[in-house]
C-alpha cells in the first residue's frame, strides 16, 4: 500500500503522535496464537443444546404439529413452539419505526420460505436435539410459491406476507422510494443517444469464519446474561425484550469480539429464542448456526435488479438518468426496507447529472429473508452504474475514464437527493488510477480538481 | 481459440454511516490511579480492529502513548449505547464519541496537572509520551502517572469524560426524495486487468489497481488488511459466490466451503492499493469509512474487463465461466 500524500495536503492536519502511525494491533498475538476467547468459548454446566425444526416447504400453511415423540426423545429437556413466544410476531427495525411487525420467531399457521424456524427443540447434547428434531411430526398443505421478484409484483400473484398485504414494501412515500430531480423526460428529448439497460445479480453469502450464535445463563438473580457474537448490542438486547416482554434491565449482553460479520449479523435471530429457553428451563443453553444453517438459512445479500436508461450527448455529458431498483427481501423485511431506500439515496452515482428519476421497490418473494451485507443499497447499484458507464463511453466512442472525468461530481455540485456535494474525490482517484494503471487521459482531465468547477 | 486479454475501470463512493443518520454512539473515559487511560464503549469489534483503533483515537487527543489506553467495549451492563458495527459506521460514530470523551478527561488531568505545577491549565501541553508540560518552559513538568495519582488520592477528582456522537434522523421528502442520507463519502476508482479462456469462459484477474479516498488513513497498516481484503471479496463477488447459482431457481444452494466457491490463494490477482486522504469535516481527524467500499470497484472494473476480452456482456452477477461460454456462443450465433 502506498499512501499518496501529494493530493490534499493543504487541508490535512500534521503533526499527531498516535493517528496515521501502523501501531502493530494489541488483539493480533491472541488471535493468531487461538488465545482470543470467543463467545462459544463459554461452556456452562449443564448446558443445553438447541435446534430448530425447519420447513421443508417454500410456502405452506401448517395444519398440526405434534411434538409428543420429540419429547419422549431421551435427553429431550423442552420442545418450544409459537404459543411459547410472548411476542412472537416482530420486526427488527421496529425500534427505529420501520414496520409494521412481519416476521414469526417461530412459525405460527404458517411458513413462508424453505428453512423457516417452527420448532425448537432443547436437549442435553446437540445429536439429542437433532434426532429429536426429525422426530417433529409438521402436517403442511402446501401453498403456491413465488421467487421471481417480477412474477411477485403481478396482480394474482400468491401473497408472500400477510402483514404488508401486498407483495412489496408499502413506504410513506407509496410503492417505492422515490428521488425526482429536473425533468428527466425532457433530458431523454434532447439527448443525442438513450441506452436502457437491465443488471442483475443472485444473493451472496457473508460466509464469516464464526458462524451465528449465542450462549445464555440465567443468574441468580433473576437475571441473564447473553454471550453472543452480534455485531450490534443494544439493538439485539432491545429486540429481545420486544420479543420476551422482558424488561430489558433483565438482560445482560457480552460480545464484542467476533470472527467476521459483514452484515451477517445484526439480525436479530439466535439471541430471543435462547433467551427463552433458558428462562423456560433455568439451565443455560447454546444456540450456534451449522455452516450450512450459515450458508442457507441466515440473510444472504439480496439478490437485485437495477434497470438503467441514459441519455447522453456525444460530447459525453450525461443529461437524463432513470434507475429502477428492485430489491428482493424473500419473505420478510429485515433490513431490507432500508437498503432498497439506502439505494434511493446512492443513484445515480458520484457523476452530476441535471435530470434524474429513481425508484426503488423492496419485493417480498418465497425465498430465505435476506438482510444487511457489505455494501448493501449500493454494492450491487454500482456494479449495474459502472459497467452502464462502460457501455455509454463505447456507445459515444469516448475513453471510458475520461468519460467519467466528464460527469464527475464536484464541491458544491446539487445531488439529486438535493445535498450539495462536499467533499469530493473522485477525480483525483481517477486521475491516480489513470497513473498507476499506465490508462492516460488527455491533459484538461488531469489538471482537473474536486474543489471547484473550474473551467 | 485463445487466451484472451482485457482491462476494465469503475469508479465509485460510498456514504459513512447508517443511511439517513439517526444512529448513536456513546463512551466513556476514565483513568486508572496510575495514569491509564479506560476507554469503555459497547461497539463490537468484528476482526476490523475497532479496539486499536479507538485506543489511537483516545490516545492521540489525550496526549499519551496507545499503549496506555485499554479498551474495554460490547458489555451492555458497563458500555455506553452504540447503534452497533455496520454501515461503515465504528470509526466514524464511535471514534467521535470517543474524541469528545477523552478531550473532557484531558481537561481535567490538565487542571489537576495545573494544580500540581501552580500554572494555568491553559499553559501546558502533553508530550504524546506520558508528559505534561508547561509551554515555552519544558523543564517545568509532571508525569501523567503523578497527575492521576494526585487527582485520585490528593485533589478528589475523577480524571474522565462522556462522549456522544449523533447525527440527526433525516426523513426523505415523499415525492422529491430531498434528504440528507450521510455525512461524509469515501471514493475509489479501480483498474483490472484479465485473462479470459474463450474456450472453458474461465476468467483469471491479473491485476487489481485499486485507488481508495479515505479521508484519512488512523492506522495505515490496518487500512490496509481492510482494503486488500475487500479487494478480494470485490473480485470473489464478481466471479465466484453466490447462494443460489440459477437464482431465482432456488436449487444447488451450496451449504459449506466446498460447494459454495470463492477464490483461493492461487486465484488472488496481484493487487495494488494507492490511498488518498480528504479529511472528512465531521469524521476523527478526518477519517471516513472504508469497510464497506472497498469491496466494490472491483466487480463492475471485472466485468468492464471481461468484455474488453471477449466482446460480452454478462450483465447479471457472478460472471461464471457458463455465462460467459453461453453469451460467447450467442455471440458466435450472431
Amino acid at each position: 500500500m502506498e499512501l499518496r500524500k501529494s493530493y490534499f495536503a493543504d487541508v490535512r492536519q500534521n503533526g499527531l503522535n498516535e493517528i496515521g502511525q501502523p501501531r502493530p494491533r494489541l488483539d493480533s498475538p491472541g488471535h493468531v496464537t487461538g488465545k482470543t476467547a470467543y463467545f462459544a468459548d463459554r461452556n456452562f454446566p449443564g448446558m443445553l443444546h438447541l435446534k430448530m425444526v425447519r420447513s421443508p416447504h417454500h410456502h405452506a400453511r401448517i395444519r398440526s404439529i405434534d411434538t409428543s415423540e420429540a419429547e419422549k426423545h431421551p435427553g429431550v429437556v423442552k420442545v418450544l413452539t409459537a404459543k411459547d413466544v410472548p411476542h412472537n410476531v416482530y420486526t427488527i427495525l421496529i425500534l427505529i419505526q420501520i414496520g409494521p411487525e412481519d416476521e414469526t420467531v417461530l412459525a405460527d399457521g404458517k411458513v413462508r420460505w424453505k428453512g423457516e424456524a417452527v420448532v425448537a427443540v432443547l436437549a442435553e447434547t446437540e445429536r439429542a436435539a437433532q434426532e429429536a428434531a426429525a422426530k417433529v411430526k409438521v402436517d403442511y398443505e402446501v401453498l403456491p410459491a413465488v421467487f421471481d421478484m417480477e412474477e411477485a409484483l403481478k396482480p394474482g400473484a400468491p401473497l408472500v406476507n400477510e402483514y404488508h398485504g401486498q407483495n412489496y414494501y408499502l413506504y410513506d412515500s407509496g410503492e417505492c422510494r422515490k428521488v425526482r430531480f429536473g425533468d428527466v423526460e425532457a433530458g431523454f428529448g434532447q439527448a443525442d443517444h438513450i441506452l436502457e439497460q437491465s443488471y442483475q445479480s443472485s444473493p451472496i453469502e457473508h460466509a464469516p469464519t464464526e458462524t451465528t450464535g449465542c450462549v445464555v445463563a440465567p443468574e441468580g438473580n433473576d437475571r441473564f446474561t447473553c454471550y453472543t457474537n452480534t455485531q450490534a448490542m443494544f439493538f439485539t438486547l432491545d429486540n429481545a425484550s420486544i420479543i420476551l416482554q422482558m424488561p430489558g434491565s433483565k438482560l445482560h449482553f457480552v460480545g464484542g469480539t467476533v470472527g467476521g460479520g459483514f452484515g451477517g449479523k445484526v439480525d436479530v435471530i439466535v439471541e430471543p429464542i435462547a433467551i427463552l429457553g433458558a428462562k423456560l428451563t433455568g439451565r443455560p443453553v447454546c444456540f450456534i448456526y451449522s455452516r450450512e444453517e450459515e450458508m442457507q438459512i441466515s440473510s444472504p445479500r439480496a439478490a437485485e435488479k437495477v434497470v438503467i436508461k441514459d441519455g447522453v450527448m456525444m460530447d459525453g455529458r450525461i443529461v437524463a438518468r432513470k434507475v429502477t431498483g428492485y430489491t428482493d427481501a424473500g419473505a420478510y423485511s429485515r433490513h431490507s426496507p432500508y437498503g432498497a431506500q439506502k439505494g434511493a439515496a446512492h443513484y445515480p452515482g458520484p457523476y452530476t447529472i441535471p435530470n434524474v428519476w429513481i425508484d426503488t421497490y423492496c419485493v417480498y418473494t418465497n425465498r430465505t429473508p435476506s438482510s444487511a451485507m457489505r455494501g448493501f443499497g449500493v454494492t450491487i447499484g454500482d456494479f449495474a452504474l459502472e459497467v452502464q458507464m462502460d457501455k455509454l463511453a463505447r456507445l459515444i466512442g469516448m475513453d471510458p475514464l475520461e468519460f467519467r472525468f466528464v460527469n464527475a461530481y464536484r464541491d458544491g455540485d446539487m445531488k439529486a437527493h438535493r445535498q450539495p456535494t462536499e467533499g469530493a474525490a473522485l477525480i483525483e482517484c481517477m486521475q491516480e488510477a489513470s497513473r498507476a494503471a499506465n490508462w492516460p487521459v488527455a491533459e484538461k482531465y488531469m489538471a482537473m480538481s474536486s474543489y471547484t468547477k473550474g473551467a | 481459440m485463445a487466451i484472451r486479454r482485457g482491462r476494465g475501470v469503475a469508479a465509485i463512493n460510498y456514504p459513512t454511516g447508517m443511511n439517513l443518520g439517526g444512529d448513536p454512539t456513546q463512551a466513556l473515559v476514565h483513568s486508572t490511579p496510575t495514569g491509564n487511560f479506560m476507554v469503555t464503549l459497547s461497539s463490537v469489534d468484528l476482526g476490523q480492529g475497532m479496539k486499536q483503533i479507538m485506543a489511537q483515537i483516545c490516545a492521540e487527543t489525550i496526549g499519551v502513548p496507545t499503549d496506555r489506553v485499554i479498551i474495554d467495549t460490547a458489555d451492555t451492563d458497563t458500555g455506553p449505547h452504540c447503534m452497533g458495527t455496520f454501515a461503515s459506521r465504528g470509526t466514524h460514530r464511535a471514534g467521535n464519541a470517543v474524541i469528545q470523551a477523552a478531550k473532557e478527561a484531558r481537561q481535567v488531568m490538565l487542571e489537576v496537572a495545573a494544580e500540581e505545577l501552580e500554572v494555568n491549565a491553559s499553559d501546558l501541553e502533553t508530550d504524546g509520551q506520558g508528559n505534561i508540560l508547561v509551554k515555552g518552559a519544558p523543564q517545568k513538568s509532571i508525569s501523567i502517572f503523578d497527575v492521576a495519582l494526585s487527582a485520585h488520592f490528593k485533589r478528589g477528582r475523577s480524571i474522565s469524560g462522556r462522549g456522544m456522537f449523533l447525527i440527526p434522523r433525516s426523513y426523505p421528502e415523499k415525492e422529491t426524495g430531498a434528504m440528507k442520507p450521510s455525512t461524509c463519502y469515501a471514493h475509489a476508482c479501480t483498474v483490472a486487468e484479465v485473462e479470459v479462456d474463450d474456450e472453458t469462459g474461465e476468467v483469471t484477474v491479473l491485476t487489481v489497481k485499486n485507488v481508495f479516498e479515505i479521508g484519512r488513513a488512523l492506522n495505515p497498516k490496518m487500512v490496509e488488511q481492510q482494503l486488500v481484503g475487500g479487494s478480494w471479496m470485490g473480485i470473489s463477488h464478481a466471479l465466484y459466490e453466490t447462494t443460489e447459482p440459477y437464482y431465482p431457481n432456488r436449487d444447488y444452494g451450496g451449504t459449506d466451503f466446498n460447494q459454495y466457491l470463492m477464490p483461493g490463494p492461487g486465484d488472488l490477482a496481484k493487487t495494488e492499493i494507492i490511498v488518498l486522504e480528504r479529511p472528512s469535516a465531521d469524521g476523527p481527524f478526518g477519517a471516513k469509512g472504508p469497510g464497506e467500499m472497498c469491496a466494490n470497484p472491483q466487480i463492475p472494473a471485472v466485468a468492464n474487463a471481461v468484455f474488453d476480452a471477449v466482446g460480452v456482456r454478462i450483465d447479471t452477477l457472478p460472471i461464471t465461466p457458463e455465462r460467459i461460454m453461453r453469451a460467447l456462443k450467442a455471440q458466435a450465433a450472431g
